[in-house]
């Protein structure tokens, strides 16, 4: 049960950030090395501005899933950025950003919440991957 | 033989991951052959503990439901 874990999060609305960071989570708390990397919409959640921001749910989830998050977070559901926040604390967890998606939402590191640990590019990326299970969410 | 319960977890209305999550971070406080008592009310929570005992090694000593409650005994490896 020590096999790395490797998440490609592009998403950026909260259902999925959330079931990202519950995967995180899970593995970290089962030992396994996890490694994070945000691209895209994901990383865009990542910034220190919006983090807390409400992000949204994706189009599947329509107006029965917005009641049903909505009813999990008032019955103290902890939102995915402190999910994860647990999670680096058992330590393993290394979350980064792809240089390319910083390019495109135009942000320097210092945009971004502590969360993220830096910043890498696609080959560093699967450098990390190789060894175990790669998810893309 | 009554068991030792060095640590008690609260994991009461929080969902998963947290209450393995909190365990795991409580648990590294411990000597080994403490025992840690979890409380939680997260239905997927038993199955969650049974695989958590015999990924990490920490022994499920014992797993019951009272009402809403459940309430697992664990001993650090």
């Amino acid at each position: 049960m020590s096999e790395p874990l490797a998440i490609s999060l592009f998403s950026g609305t909260d259902d999925r950030l959330n079931a990202a960071a519950v995967l995180v989570a899970g593995a970290a708390a089962l030992g396994r090395p996890v490694h994070l990397f945000l691209q895209y919409w994901a990383l865009d959640a990542f910034r220190a501005d919006r983090i807390h921001a409400d992000h949204g749910l994706a189009p599947e989830a329509g107006a029965h899933g917005q009641n049903a998050v909505r009813r999990l977070k008032r019955l103290g559901q902890a939102p995915w950025h402190e999910t994860l926040r647990q999670a680096k604390e058992l330590g393993g967890v290394e979350i980064q950003a792809c240089t390319l998606s910083m390019d495109l939402l135009d942000i320097t590191e210092s945009d971004l919440d502590p969360l993220v640990d830096g910043v890498e590019g696609v080959t560093a990326f699967w450098l990390t991957a190789s060894d175990g299970q790669v998810v893309f969410i | 033989m009554t068991i030792t319960i060095t640590k008690t977890v609260d994991a009461r209305g929080l969902s998963c991951p947290l209450p393995i999550v909190k365990t795991a971070l409580a648990i590294r406080e411990l000597a080994s052959g403490n025992v840690i008592e979890v409380l939680a009310t997260d239905p997927g929570s038993t199955k969650d503990f049974i695989a958590w005992s015999k990924a990490t090694g920490h022994e499920l000593m014992e797993s019951t439901i009272d009402g809403k409650v459940f309430r697992y005994i664990l001993r650090k490896k």
